[in-house]
């Protein structure tokens, strides 16, 4: 139940719960309860909506930072994390194998706004030895979704037997 | 001039599907539930091993029977899945989708007056194949009360001298319904005892909800006796790629292959090696999609409830079958109004065949946000019926 309520939820959180009942096989009360529980564990953290900005007169900038930091005693690299992902700016932060330690992604307004978090906040904040900051182009896919409309038109004909 | 053409073939009558295509092909805003394929497109995994195929230049011929990796991974799947058991050297042969093997039993099958069973409301190609195979059609017509499965007493009265073949069409279009195996032990039973032969068409195999499908031809005896056609249109969603196969005991297969052989050379090799990589890493696509299905078939269920409008549930395949008797409409009518009021496109039941008087083949092969606007249609329309 708990998992084929995330598979519908994850792809379209706007389902009313008498949908979702009605899709299980169930009454929405359970799963009302069931999306309420999920939210207190935490397994649901939040409902955010995908939206494609290149598509709206609004600028939106994405940056993708891998920052190399010193891990701390007794705290390891989540001291170092938490100091990141504090920052608004900050929409990511994962700690990574390999080469570097922690993917930062940000979103500004500006490339300007951007520079500006990366030396003055980040770059200089303890600890973190190293950035290099690579800025987002364009999106084709997100959470699972395609950002521009392959096909728009049923290709299938209206009706076959 | 001489008249050019057979009167076999023009006395078929066309489909009753096409009738009803052309009258909604003209309504540009129409919200169609009537569609007999996936709405998924087919896993890219599986396109991309098309277009690699392509890449490579395996653009040439296979063998009749089809590529002998996917003669392979068909009787592995069909082991797997179903506990069937046939020889990839010459109990197996791939077709150009389920219909070729339709058409390829019956012709290998039939003498000219050979009675074949055939359960209705069912697909719409069997009747005109058993007609151009020389055979003699015999309507069995599936009731309501018995969720439309093929009971052995109806089966039993329809058997004659002349009976050679049983069309078994499970899971079913239109209706959605499914043969259990206490079913099948009927109808298994009456084949033998009969001497008969079972076509059966298990296209929508991996399209039941809560329960397995069961072949006929896992029965003790009956292996000898069936033909299983399957393929990969509904349950990979590839229905453009033409592909399905057919197997049976070496002596009918061999035969269909003959036909095959002359009529048709080969089934598309892209789509044969798309096939391959189906079968080979498919599983959690068709999981994948019969669940959405499940989820869709359970949401029309209640919505049909809370209208009140009469259905049996079924089990199997992506569509429902809803009576609407009470209307005291036939089901063209009430299809034409449907669509002319309300702008929503379903199949009437008797495109099926007359038994299917009174129903209507509703689709779930398209997106819940689709199925709930498209409902909340049908219900303001018979809202009005009723008032």
């Amino acid at each position: 139940m708990k998992k084929q309520i995330l598979d519908i939820i994850s792809k379209n959180s706007r389902f009313s719960t008498e949908d979702i009942a009605s899709m299980l096989g169930t009454d929405s009360k359970t799963v009302e309860d069931t999306i309420k529980e999920m939210e207190e564990d935490k397994v649901i953290c939040g409902y955010p909506t995908l939206i494609n900005w290149d598509n709206t007169d609004f600028e939106k900038v994405t940056a993708l930072i891998e920052v190399n930091v010193t891990p701390q005693r007794d705290m390891g690299f989540n001291k170092v994390a938490e100091r990141i992902y504090k920052f608004e700016e900050v929409e990511s932060v994962y700690l990574m194998s390999g080469g570097f330690d922690l993917t930062v992604i940000i979103e500004g307004k500006s490339m300007k706004e951007v520079a500006r978090f990366v030396s003055e906040k980040l770059s200089t904040l303890e600890y973190v030895n190293s950035t290099a900051t690579y800025f987002v182009l364009k999106k084709y896919k997100e959470h699972g979704l395609t950002m521009a409309h392959e096909k728009d038109k049923e290709e299938r004909m209206l009706i076959t037997p | 001039m001489r008249n050019p053409l057979s009167k076999k073939v023009v006395n078929i009558e066309p489909s009753g599907i096409r009738k009803f295509f052309d009258i909604v092909s003209e309504m540009k805003d129409a919200i169609s539930l009537g569609v007999g394929e996936p709405d998924f497109d087919t896993p890219w995994h599986i396109r991309e091993e098309g277009i690699y195929s392509l890449e490579r230049g395996r653009t040439f011929y296979t063998s009749n029977a089809g590529l002998k990796e996917l003669k392979d991974e068909i009787v592995k799947y069909l082991d797997r899945r179903f506990g069937l058991n046939y020889n990839p050297a010459g109990e197996v042969y791939v077709t150009v989708g389920g219909s070729e093997a339709i058409d390829g039993a019956l012709r290998a099958m039939l003498d000219e007056g050979d009675e074949v069973i055939l359960p209705q409301p069912s697909y719409v190609s069997y009747e005109p194949c058993i007609v151009l195979a020389n055979g003699v059609p015999v309507i069995i017509e599936l009731k309501e009360e018995n969720e439309f499965k093929l009971t052995a007493a109806e089966f039993e009265a329809a058997i004659t001298d002349k009976t050679k073949v049983l069309i078994l069409p499970y899971p079913n279009n239109p209706t959605g319904a499914i043969m259990t195996r206490e079913d099948l032990k009927g109808i298994a039973d009456l084949v033998i005892k009969h001497d008969l032969y079972v076509i059966s068409d298990e296209i929508y195999s991996e399209l039941t909800y809560g329960t397995t499908h069961v072949s006929i031809a896992s029965f003790p005896g009956m292996k000898e006796r069936t033909i299983v056609i399957n393929g990969f249109s509904k349950s990979y969603a590839m229905t453009g790629w033409r592909l399905g196969y057919a197997c049976g005991p070496k002596v009918i297969i061999e035969q269909m292959l003959k036909i095959h052989q002359f009529a048709i050379m080969c089934a598309p090799t892209t789509s044969q090696y798309a096939a391959v990589e189906a079968l080979r890493n498919g599983d959690d696509d068709v999981n994948k999609m019969r669940i959405a299905y499940d989820q869709r078939r359970k949401f029309l269920m209640k919505t049909f409830k809370d209208i009140g409008l009469r259905c049996f549930e079924p089990f199997g395949a992506f569509y429902v079958f809803p009576c609407i008797k009470e209307f005291g409409m036939t089901s063209d009518e009430f299809a034409t109004r449907l669509l002319d009021e309300e702008k929503i496109a379903v199949v009437p039941g008797t495109a099926f065949g007359s038994s299917g008087e009174g129903f209507l083949r509703i689709s779930y092969a398209y997106s819940i946000e689709n199925l709930k606007e498209a409902l909340e249609r049908i219900e303001r329309f018979i809202d009005k019926q009723r008032n």
